[in-house]
This record gives structure tokens, C-alpha cells and sequence, in this order.
């Protein structure tokens, strides 16, 4: 069912982006990753994954929200998208918890048949 | 029968481009939204699996992740982030182009799209085939990753591996003398690795013969105000491109 | 008599255009769901071949045991393994949502097609690109690693045939996504005007949480058959232990998609019989909510369930110990469903027509087949009973038991709409009967064999063993149940030519589709549908005999049907 009443060929679809607004956001982007990479050169005594993943994961909303029209989108395709992440974030812990829990047995495996440390 | 169903067909104000089960143009354009994103999401959950991955590897082999990834050319990597950044923005510009019927800007625009993605895949193949030529690739046998006689590891290769003086001596300094399950490890790396990068060059090329097909389309004159789903969509397409890189870049060549 | 408003002379969608290509280069829903409807059924014919020829290998006296050659084992290893891909991802998967579902779901909605027709069409070619890639394995050697294709065995094995089988469900995986997306937009986006959510029927419901877990969980076993390809070709060493990879990784990938699968197999099956209570009980189903909620629950909890199948490979034991508890939550859903049917059949209106029989055979077959699932989901009981017979009887009482009958039974219900015949008589029903006889003659006693330690997958059991009389008594089930299913067929292929003309609603259905004459014109409705309320209010039809089944009790100026009847 559409949301839509209008009478077909007059109705404006879609959100039309200003061009400073694009310009913005991908200028960001750009710093973003020049911020990426300096702290990447940085030893930040194991804080160096945290850091690297909150700057893409800003870096990635910027593209969602502007790029991706998501800001001015139907909520529900917005939701869907979080649907995917919340799956994988799922699976991921799943995984790597189980993954976690049974490497002793693995590294054990490794070192007797293949030899080293 | 004054509303009957057939009667679209013959109706004069219905556009050309409202495909015949839809009966509006908003409801076509929503149809397709919606869509593409439900194919998004199956396009996360693909590569959710190389992630994971990813992740338990690195989680349980934290200093082969650290060794390995000193092969990986940062600077490379970082050029082509932003040559995908651009490439995105001139598509979302490409997007309001369509959306404002201005057809030469969106040509011009969808034409930059496509060279920056052909200079990724160029970036990609020059890395690829750096990796090719000094051995450093998947495999558990360490013949087979990297050259067993000590005159064949560029020297590039030698200094980063002696450079990396562990000081707790879990692996020696030369790549040839790294321990056999170690060395096996730093293989299922650059599985990953290459999993994971061809994975989504393959996505580039996917995306490189879509932006050719809409420029044809353009050319042809398809696109307008009201009919630029196409663009729309795959803009969509090409930005979740871009945000796979966006994660793949910090977590395969920035591990310090 | 009266003239029909039915008559097969007038055009509709399969008379409308003539030739190959008319069908196959199609993108009309009820054409693709044809196409994909007999090629399902000519994919479990092969499928069913090797069915009968796992059983044969088994029966007592056939074959001895100590005294097969290795290429007799390996050709009992080959026919285990392409029966349980077959029927999986050729015949189960596709065969209620891409066939019945395309066929019903636009006329259900009262709209002239799926969102997106030509992907709707890509779905088909991709699926028979995936079927020939299975045909190929057959002839590429002898595929025998067991459906799962678990590594390290199916990436150090040598035979080429793990490649196109591979490839082949990759392929299919596409296909199944691409039809999942496309009832999704549908759904959403294309309800006629006053079907909210809650007045959607069941089936619809039951399409749309299949889909929910097709776009899901399909695109998961893409990525892990398609590392197993590279794994296999390249050695790039993600799974194989031999290369530092990680076997039991590829399980939980496996699993990941393959446990939800289950549920696309059977939610579809659970939606075409809340569609066979209300209709043939005469009753609004009872507790449509909970029905329609249960199949969102299902789908939900279908994903966290999956680490079950991997009690006993290595799996950490905490893992064990939540996913056994989180099983036991899919038991909830499921059994409101089955409260629900009976209920609804409960001081019922019930017409015991062949689709009804098999929705009734279903409540006995899904009941065993769900109740024994809770020995699996017990973690010490399933990790007896792993790889034994009682694992297979147990999924074969919910595979075919449920889905392949939930199927037959679809397609005896919407098979006057199809083809504007029935195939409704003592023939299809004794079908149905033999069938379900069959069935649990094979089925019910491999479950003490398997509670004795029958394992699977063995070419042979000595006597000594003591499961002679478990296999000749599944071996007789089996063609008994054999021949249920090819009576089953012949009713329907008769019907062609001695059917009886099908009026537009037979049955007394509410739901939209009952609106359209059988078979439907080309764009499904010549008026536009009636506006829905409850799509389970049988008030709304009264009988009206044999030649003009159901009709509406207020009959609408512009209804064609009517207007042919008044006229004469």
C-alpha cells in the first residue's frame, strides 16, 4: 500500500541535497581519514582498535546519513539497514565468543602437529 | 466499471516510465527504495562472514595480525579511501543532478564516478600484484607464502620483518624464521586479507558496468525529475561500496 | 444449464500468449510460479530417486553389509548426499514461496503483479542455472560429502564434483534472496486499501516472515560456499585446519543460514494450512494474532538457535549450553500454531477435501516431527542421539511430514485456480491416505532405531546390529509412501483432461485471490478488488452448487461473475 495519495506524474519523490551540504560531508570524510591514518601511526597502548572503529564508524554515518539520504529518508529503510548491523553484531558475538572459548584446543592441535613455540 | 484495473494501460496522463502494477509514481519510487535496501542489507549480511572472521582471527592471533599486517601498503590504502570517498560524492552529486534534470552535469559527474573507480581497481591491482611478485600471500605452507631462500625476500620485506623486534621473542626477526604455526597464521592473514579485498574489488567492478549501463541510459535520455530511481538506487549501491572500504581500510592495513 | 462463469474458452493468463518464449522469457508472477512449480516437482522426482535408492541399499537381505565393495559404499555415500541437496535446496526452499507463493501472494493482495517482475524472473533463471549446476554434479563424479559440505573433508577431497554442487547452491542462494526481497517490497508496499497488517491473511503472514529469513540468512551461506569454493580451488585456508584455518568455523557459518532455512521450509507449509483450517472448518481462524505473530517469532528465533546442530564438534561447551536453552524457545511459537489450528477446527464446519486431509495429516506429523525436537534441543540427549536415525526420522516428520505435505496440500487448494479444473475425488484422497500411511510406516520407526544407535549414513547395518525389522519396515513405508505421491500426481495430470471446470471460488475462501475468476486473466482482477476486512469471515460467501461454487452473499454491480450469471 502506498503511502502516497497523489495523483501520479505531479508528486515530487525523492529529497533533493544542496551541493554545500555534499561538499561539507565529503570534505569531513576526507579529514576523517587523514585522522585515521595519524593515529594509526600512534601506539595508543591498546586503544588503537577503539579509536580506528569509532572513526569509521562516524565516518560511515556521514555517508549513511547524507550520502545515503538516510536523514531524510522513511524511517523503516533507515531500521532496515540497523537490522543488518544488529545481525552481524549477533552473529559476531556469537561466533567470536564460541571461537574464543574453544582456541586453547586449536592452538594445542597447531603446536603438536606443525610444531613451534 | 468505471475504475477498472486495465484501464492504466490506456490512460494518457500515466507516465511512461510508471511500470504497469504500480499505480503511482511515489509508489514505484518507494517500491524501489525499500528494495535496494533490503538488498543492502543482504549485501551486509554477505560480507558479515568475512568480518567475523576477521574478527575471530584477530581476537585469538592479535600479534600475527600486528606482524602481518606491516606488508600492507598503508599509503596505498589510504589513496584509495579517498579516491572511493570522492567517487561517492561525485555519484550523490550525480543523484541531485538527476534529481534536478541537469543532464550534462550528470554525465560529467557519473563519468568521474567511474574513473575513480577505475583508479581503485588500478591502486588494487598495482598492491596485488606487489603481493604476487614477493610471495606474501594465503596458504598455510610456508614454502608457499613466502620464499624459502633468504636472497629472494625483498628487501623492503627483510626491514619491516627485522624491524619488528618482538621482545618477547614469540617470533623471530626474519619472515623465513618465523615459527611453522605462526608463519601458518600469518597465511590465514592474507586469506582474509585477499578474501576480503577481492571480495569487494569484485563489488567495484559490479559497480563500475552499473554506472556504465546509467550512463548509457542518460545518454538515451531516460532520466528526469520525476524518473531517476535508477540513479537513486544505485548511488545506493555504490555508497555501501564505499562504507565496506570505510571499515576494511583502519582494520586491515592500520594495525599497530 | 447455465453458462459457466468459469468457461476455459475465454482468455486468461495461460492461453493469453502462445510459445516458449511467452513462458520463459515471462514476467508474470503466476506463470513463473507455474514454471517453478513443476520443475520443484521434477526435482523431487530425481530427488525421490535416490530417496528409494538409499532405502533399497538398506533393505534387510539387499545388500550385505561385510561384503560390499568400496565403490557400492561410495555410491550409497553419493545417493545420501545428492538426495538431502536436492530435496533441500531445489525442492523444500523454493518450492512453497517461489512456486505457490508467486502464484498466490499478488492475487492474495489483489494487485497485478509481484514489486519488482523482472527480478521475479532472474529468481527462476537463477534457480534453473542452480538445478542444471546439481544435474552436472551428478554426472562430474560422485558427490559425497553429505549436504553439508563440511571442510576439512569437502575442500581436501579431491573429486571435482564439490565444485559445481557448490556453485549450484550458491546460485540458488540468489535466487531465494531475490524472491524473498521481492515479496518483502510487495508486501509492504502494494496492499490494497484497507488490508492493514492485521488483515492480511495467514499465508501472507507466514510469506512474509519467510522472507524476513531468506534476506537474512541467505546471503550468510553465499559468502561460505563461495570461501569454500576459493578454499577449495586456492587453499586459501579459512576453514582447513591443514592451512590454519578453522573448521569449526565454517559449521557456525553453515548453521548460521541452514537452521533459519529450516523455518523457510516449514513457516511457508504452517501459513498454506491456517489458510486450510479456516477454509474448509467454515470458521474465522481462531487467534490470528498469535498465529501471525508466532510466524514473526519463529523467524526471529530462528537465528539464534543454530549452534544445536554442532553440539558435539568441538563447539565450546557454554556455547552448547546457551543454544540448547534458546532452542527450546522456537518449541513456544510453534505449538501456538498448533493450539491455534485445532482450535479453529474445534465445532468446525469441516469439508474433508483432499487439501483439508493433508492439513489434517499435518497436525499428527508436525506434532511428532516438533515434539521430538525437543530431544535435540536437551543437550545429553542430543548428544546420544547425534547422527543417529532418530535425528533423520525427527526431520523428515518436519520436512516432508510438514512442508512436502503443507505443498501437496497448497497445491490441491489453489490448483482449480491455477488451472480452472479440479482435481478434487476419491483418487486424490486416497493419495493423500497411502501417502500418509506410507509415511509414518517409514518414518515412526526409525525412532527407536535410532534411540538404540542406528547411526546415519552407514551403507549397511549387520543383522547382528538388530535394526532389520526398523528397515524392512521403512523400506515397505517408503513405497507405499511412493505410491501416495505418484497417485497424488496422476489425480492432478488427470485432471486436465477429466476435471470438472472449476468455478472462481470453489472452497468458499475469503481472501482475495477466491475474487478472480479460475484461471485468472492475465493482470489477475478485471475490476478492481473488493476492499477487505476479514479475510476469514466466511459469512461473506454462501454455495451456490457445483457449477457456480462460492459467491458473495452482496454481490457488487460490477462483478463480471455475477453479471454473466444474471445475464443468463
Amino acid at each position: 500500500m502506498s503511502d502516497h495519495t497523489h495523483d501520479s506524474g505531479e508528486e515530487h519523490i525523492g529529497h533533493v541535497l544542496p551541493l554545500s551540504l555534499l561538499v561539507k560531508v565529503f570534505g569531513g570524510l576526507v579529514l576523517l581519514t587523514a585522522l585515521t591514518v595519524f593515529t594509526g601511526t600512534m601506539n595508543l597502548h591498546g586503544w588503537d582498535l577503539p579509536v580506528a572503529m569509532v572513526i569509521a564508524t562516524s565516518k560511515a554515518s556521514l555517508v549513511c546519513l547524507f550520502f545515503m539520504h538516510l536523514k531524510y529518508d522513511k524511517p523503516f529503510n533507515g531500521m532496515i539497514f540497523l537490522l543488518s548491523v544488529l545481525f552481524v553484531g549477533l552473529f559476531l558475538a556469537f561466533v567470536g565468543y564460541d571461537a574464543g572459548q574453544y582456541q586453547d584446543d586449536i592452538k594445542a592441535y597447531t603446536i603438536e602437529h606443525i610444531g613451534g613455540e | 466499471m468505471s475504475t477498472t484495473a486495465n484501464d492504466h494501460g490506456h490512460d494518457p496522463n500515466r507516465p511512461k516510465h510508471l511500470a504497469h502494477h504500480f499505480e503511482t509514481l511515489g509508489q514505484q519510487f518507494d517500491s524501489g527504495k525499500l528494495g535496494i535496501w533490503v538488498f543492502l542489507l543482504t549485501e551486509v549480511l554477505f560480507f558479515s562472514a568475512l568480518f567475523v572472521a576477521y574478527t575471530m582471527y584477530r581476537s585469538n592471533y592479535p600479534e600475527v595480525f600486528q606482524y602481518a599486517s606491516q606488508f600492507l601498503d598503508t599509503k596505498m590504502g589510504a589513496i584509495n579511501t579517498v579516491v572511493l570517498l570522492l567517487s561517492s560524492f561525485t555519484f550523490a552529486w550525480a543523484v541531485r543532478n538527476a534529481m534536478l534534470g541537469e543532464k550534462r552535469k550528470l554525465m560529467l559527474n557519473l563519468l568521474v564516478t567511474l574513473v575513480c573507480a577505475g583508479g581503485f581497481m588500478g591502486i588494487k591491482y598495482v598492491e596485488y600484484s606487489h603481493k604476487f611478485h614477493d610471495g606474501t600471500l594465503w596458504g598455510g605452507n610456508a614454502s608457499t607464502i613466502f620464499k624459502a631462500d633468504p636472497a629472494e625476500i625483498p628487501a623492503e620485506i627483510k626491514e619491516v620483518s627485522e624491524a619488528w623486534n618482538n621482545p618477547e621473542g614469540k617470533f623471530s626477526v626474519a619472515v623465513r624464521d618465523l615459527d611453522p604455526a605462526f608463519r601458518q597464521k600469518v597465511g590465514v592473514f592474507f586469506g582474509v586479507y585477499f578474501c576480503l579485498t577481492g571480495l569487494h574489488g569484485i563489488h567495484v567492478m559490479l559497480g563500475m558496468i552499473l554506472i556504465i549501463w546509467l550512463m548509457m541510459r542518460t545518454k538515451r535520455g531516460d532520466f528526469g525529475p520525476t524518473n531517476f530511481n535508477a540513479i537513486d538506487f544505485g548511488a545506493l549501491y555504490w555508497h555501501l561500496v564505499d562504507l565496506i572500504w570505510i571499515f576494511l581500510f583502519p582494520l586491515l592495513y592500520l594495525i599497530t | 444449464m447455465a453458462p459457466s462463469t468459469n468457461s476455459l474458452d475465454r482468455t486468461h493468463y495461460l492461453n493469453a500468449t502462445k510459445g516458449f518464449r511467452s513462458w520463459f522469457m515471462t514476467i508474470d508472477h503466476k506463470r513463473l510460479g507455474l514454471m517453478y512449480l513443476w520443475s520443484v516437482v521434477g526435482c523431487f522426482i530425481l530427488g525421490g530417486f535416490f530417496a528409494m535408492k538409499i532405502r533399497w541399499t538398506l533393505t534387510p537381505g539387499v545388500t550385505d553389509f561385510m561384503a560390499q565393495s568400496v565403490e557400492q559404499m561410495n555410491a550409497y555415500n553419493n545417493a545420501f548426499t545428492v538426495h538431502g541437496a536436492v530435496m533441500i535446496f531445489l525442492v523444500i526452499i523454493p518450492s512453497i514461496p517461489a512456486a505457490l507463493g508467486n502464484f498466490v501472494l499478488p492475487i492474495m493482495l489483489g494487485v497485478k503483479d509481484v514489486a519488482f517482475p523482472k527480478l521475479n524472473r532472474l529468481s527462476y533463471h537463477l534457480w534453473l542455472i542452480g538445478a542444471l549446476l546439481f544435474v552436472a554434479t551428478l554426472f562430474i563424479g560422485n558427490l559425497d560429502t553429505g549436504w553439508t559440505f563440511y571442510p576439512p573433508y569437502s575442500t581436501g577431497h579431491t573429486d571435482p564434483s564439490v565444485i559445481t554442487a557448490v556453485l549450484g547452491a550458491f546460485v540458488l542462494g540468489f535466487s531465494s534472496i531475490f524472491t524473498g526481497l521481492n515479496f518483502i517490497v510487495t508486501i509492504h508496499k502494494m496492499r490494497p486499501p484497507g488490508m492493514t497488517w492485521f488483515k492480511m491473511p495467514l499465508f501472507l503472514w507466514a510469506i512474509y516472515a519467510t522472507a524476513i529469513i531468506q534476506v537474512l540468512a541467505t546471503p550468510v551461506i553465499g559468502i561460505s560456499l563461495l570461501l569454500l569454493l576459493v578454499e577449495k580451488t586456492m587453499n586459501i585456508g579459512i576453514f582447513t585446519p591443514a592451512l590454519g584455518g578453522d573448521p569449526v568455523f565454517f559449521q557456525h557459518l553453515f548453521w548460521f543460514y541452514s537452521h533459519p532455512a529450516v523455518y523457510v521450509m516449514i513457516l511457508p507449509g504452517m501459513g498454506v494450512m491456517s489458510e486450510l483450517f479456516a477454509t474448509f472448518a467454515r470458521k474465522p481462524i481462531f487467534g490470528y494474532k498469535s498465529i501471525a505473530m508466532s510466524s514473526i517469532a519463529i523467524a526471529i528465533l530462528s537465528f539464534i538457535v543454530w549452534g544445536h546442530h554442532m553440539f558435539v564438534s568441538g563447539q565450546s561447551e557454554t556455547m552448547s549450553v546457551i543454544f540448547s536453552a534458546l532452542t527450546f524457545s522456537v518449541a513456544v511459537p510453534s505449538a501456538i500454531k498448533v493450539f491455534n489450528w485445532i482450535a479453529t477446527l474445534y465445532k468446525g464446519s469441516i469439508a474433508f477435501t483432499t487439501p483439508m486431509l493433508y492439513g489434517l495429516s499435518i497436525i499428527w506429523l508436525f506434532g511428532i516431527g516438533g515434539l521430538t525436537g525437543m530431544f535435540h534441543a536437551t543437550l545429553g540427549t542430543s548428544v546420544h542421539l547425534h547422527d543417529t536415525y532418530f535425528v533423520v526420522a525427527h526431520f523428515h516428520f518436519v520436512m516432508v511430514g510438514s512442508a512436502l505435505f503443507g505443498f501437496i496440500g497448497g497445491i490441491f487448494y489453489w490448483w482449480p485456480k491455477m488451472y480452472g479444473r479440479m482435481a478434487e475425488g476419491a483418487l486424490s484422497k486416497w493419495g493423500c491416505l497411502l501417502s500418509f500411511v506410507g509415511f509414518n510406516m517409514t518414518f515412526l520407526p526409525l525412532f527407536p532405531a535410532g534411540s538404540q544407535g542406528m547411526p546415519r549414513r552407514y551403507a549397511g547395518y549387520t543383522e547382528a546390529a538388530g535394526f532389520d525389522s526398523y528397515n524392512m519396515s521403512a523400506t515397505i513405508g517408503s513405497m507405499v509412501l511412493a505410491l501416495g505421491l505418484c497417485i497424488a500426481l496422476y489425480s492432478l495430470l488427470r485432471s486436465f483432461k477429466h476435471g470438472e471446470k472449476a468455478p472462481a471460488n470453489p472452497w468458499g475462501g475469503v481472501t482475495l485471490e477466491w475474487q478472480c475468476e479460475s484461471p485468472p486473466p492475465e493482470h489477475n482482477f478485471d475490476i478492481d478488488p473488493p476492499t477487505v476486512d476479514n479475510p476469514y469471515d466466511m459469512t461473506l460467501v454462501e454455495w451456490r452448487g457445483q457449477e457456480e461454487g462460492f459467491l458473495p452473499k452482496n454481490p457488487r454491480s460490477d462483478d463480471k461473475c455475477i453479471a454473466d450469471i444474471q445475464q443468463a
